[in-house]
């Protein structure tokens, strides 16, 4: 494990010379109590303060709306009638700041979009041209957090490129791949590190003891799955639910999406949407059926999506990396960890059914 | 508070036993600090669940709306209000509901205890304790407190209907009600010029992640398909285009239009807090200012905009 030691004094020196080669991203105060990965402007620097943000960075890969192609209904223009592909950037860029949970759940959606039959292109270019700068966190971001039994954890580098560890006066930089060593040096960081490894090992302990919950996850994979689906426990927890997006929205690993397209006058583009289960339209068919209809249906297919065919899919864990933000924005407290024990512990009644 | 827990529990272990009514809606406690979960209760046996305090913001009236069964619902001012609107408009039917009336003292702002936390003491909300009036937070290390007035929901603040307008039971004893709104709030906004109104909401909405909570929070919301999620023909874009954002906005508010009970929960549902109330606020007072009418008080009366007087304020109906 090779580990640089970056001073503060020399780390936004460091950062407007990785400038010349990266776009760079990172976090930033946004209205009272919110924080959002965004471009950062020359003479802007990361927010390296915050605790996390209420979205997650997934939009830097997959942004809510993204127009794929444009068209021209105008007879008299060349392109008229054709449908031209809208350049992707990809460019050198680097999202400084990132959490450990937010990287990991880049790799758990690589799944659906990078695979052996299907690449998905607007995904992957915009996923490859990042370098992931990632930031340990030295304690719980919040009560909601269940990382560590999530797959994920404080200082989890999976997916990571970089993982800084803050000490007080300086950052340890964690090399994790071959890109994140090429940025270290653009930004001129290279003074090594000899004896971080216990430090970071003691920081890691420490701020994994104050993640206070957890969630249960081992007897998932046994569940059967038509059990799961019949379980009487749906109505009850879809009961308060107004199937607003917020959950799916603020999720890191929520993928789904929504393909429109929208005229103005004689311009348009053939865009996607962040989509979301809790969505009336979300599965109608062209019939008119919607074989998830109700709100229990859809409640149900957003859990039983992350927490058994994810699991059964991939045989890897959960399609959840215990970030919190789901249950901390929830409108009616809807808490993932009560849901997943609730699967977790499920034993179907073997008694006569009437 | 307990006294209200104990008496809204009793009343639900009465009818649920006494097979008066098949289910019984109210709030059960939350998985965190300042929040309740809406929940039903079919047994009488399970009465003990629910329970009432400062954090039952959510308006109870959105979960009866098209349900068969015959419901008991716990409401406070403004839910008892929404469910006056729910019958006038069809959504339930009088006899199939039996209103658990309660006495309300107004509901804590959870965002702005949350916010005051993050500032005084750099930490999330441990617990929130209330003791004559004053209102204790525990926050990480620190414990910081502050009167209960200061701490209410806006809405709540400026509330005049804090008892039922429309109950079967009472719980607690009726409190004392404000006279009147003095609308200040929408006042400081009417009186910017157009370019600063603009401005202003565009800046407010910027945030906006079209998740609509707002909506869906909201009991008046009940269409079978909202005009945004129509999709032959499809009105609205769907994207985060500020365009197509503000269209929804203005257009919620507008379908609220003498509807609308001030009750808080749009505001409250909004994960990222925006105030969607300088919405809705203007059209009450609007309807307030030109046809007397205040949303939900009444079952006798037909909406402010459902209904034709002579004496209304626009000359084109003459």
């Amino acid at each position: 494990m090779k580990v640089i030691r970056i001073s503060k004094t020399e780390w936004q020196g460091g950062l407007d010379k990785a400038r010349t080669g990266y776009g760079l991203y990172g976090p930033v105060k946004e209205g009272q109590d919110d924080h959002a990965f965004r471009p950062l402007a020359p003479g802007e620097f990361p927010d390296m303060s915050y605790k996390n943000s209420k979205m997650s960075p997934k939009e830097l890969v997959h942004p809510q709306s993204e127009p794929m192609f444009q068209y021209n209904l105008n007879p008299a223009d060349p392109d008229h009638d054709i449908m031209r592909e809208i350049a992707k950037d990809a460019t050198a860029k680097a999202v400084i700041g990132i959490r450990p949970c937010d990287a990991d759940a880049f790799l758990l959606v690589k799944r659906n979009f990078d695979t052996p039959i299907y690449r998905d292109p607007y995904w992957v270019t915009a996923f490859e041209s990042f370098t992931k700068i990632g930031f340990a966190c030295n304690q719980a971001c919040s009560a909601t957090a269940f990382c560590t039994s999530a797959g994920s954890g404080p200082f989890h580098d999976a997916g990571l490129d970089v993982l800084l560890v803050d000490t007080g006066e300086s950052y340890l930089a964690k090399v994790v791949t071959d890109k994140g060593q090429h940025f270290l040096d653009v930004c001129g960081f290279s003074a090594p590190a000899a004896d971080a490894a216990s430090q970071i090992e003691s920081l890691q302990k420490k701020a994994e003891s104050t993640i206070a919950s957890s969630v249960n996850t081992d007897k998932l994979k046994d569940q059967v799955t038509t059990e799961l689906y019949d379980a009487p426990f749906w109505e009850e927890i879809s009961f308060a639910c107004i199937n607003c997006g917020t959950c799916t929205f603020s999720c890191p690993t929520c993928w789904c999406f929504d393909i429109q397209d929208e005229t103005k006058g004689k311009q348009g583009v053939r865009m996607r949407n962040w989509d979301s289960c809790m969505y009336p339209l979300f599965t109608l068919h062209g019939s008119g059926h919607n074989p998830r209809g109700t709100k229990v249906h859809r409640v149900r297919q957003r859990f039983m999506h992350k927490l058994k065919y994810y699991v059964d899919k991939y045989q890897d864990g959960i399609q959840c990396v215990g970030c919190g933000r789901c249950i901390r924005l929830c409108p009616v407290n809807i808490d993932i960890r009560k849901v997943c024990n609730m699967m977790n512990g499920y034993t179907a009644c073997s008694c006569a059914v009437s | 508070m307990s006294a209200k827990i104990d008496a809204i529990r009793q009343i639900a272990r009465r009818l649920l036993s006494e097979g008066k009514v098949d289910m019984v809606i109210g709030f059960q406690k939350g998985t965190l600090p300042m929040m309740n979960e809406p929940c039903f209760v079919r047994k009488a046996e399970e009465a003990d669940r629910l329970v009432w305090d400062s954090h039952c913001g959510i308006n109870l009236a959105n979960y009866v709306t098209d349900r068969k069964e015959r419901i008991a619902v716990v409401a406070k001012g403004c839910d008892s209000r929404n469910l006056v609107n729910h019958v006038i408009e069809n959504k339930i039917k009088r006899e199939k509901l039996h209103i658990i009336g309660v006495c309300c003292d107004g509901m804590l702002d959870k965002r702005l205890i949350a916010q005051r936390s993050q500032t005084e003491a750099q930490a999330e909300v441990d617990a929130v304790e209330e003791k004559d009036g004053v209102v204790s937070v525990k926050a990480g290390a620190l414990l910081w407190q502050a009167p209960r007035a200061e701490l209410l929901q806006d809405n709540c603040k400026r509330c005049r209907h804090r008892n039922p307008v429309l109950y079967d039971e009472l719980v607690g004893e009726p409190v004392a009600e404000k006279p009147e709104d003095d609308y200040e709030d929408v006042k400081r906004i009417e009186a910017m010029s157009p370019d600063e109104k603009w401005a202003h909401f565009e800046d407010m909405l910027s945030t906006c992640i079209r998740c609509y909570a707002c909506r869906n929070a909201c009991p008046l919301c009940y269409c079978p398909t909202c005009f945004v999620d129509e999709s032959r023909p499809q009105w609205v874009g769907k994207s985060q285009d500020p365009i197509d954002i503000r269209t929804f906005h203005f257009l919620r508010a507008y379908h609220c239009a003498g509807r609308c009970t001030d009750c808080g929960s749009c505001e409250r549902a909004c994960p990222m807090g925006i105030p969607v109330r300088q919405f809705t606020r203007k059209l009450n007072k609007d309807c307030e200012e030109l046809y007397g009418w205040q949303a939900g008080l009444s079952l006798d009366q037909r909406p402010a905009l459902d209904t034709y007087n002579p004496n209304d304020p626009n000359d084109f109906i003459r």
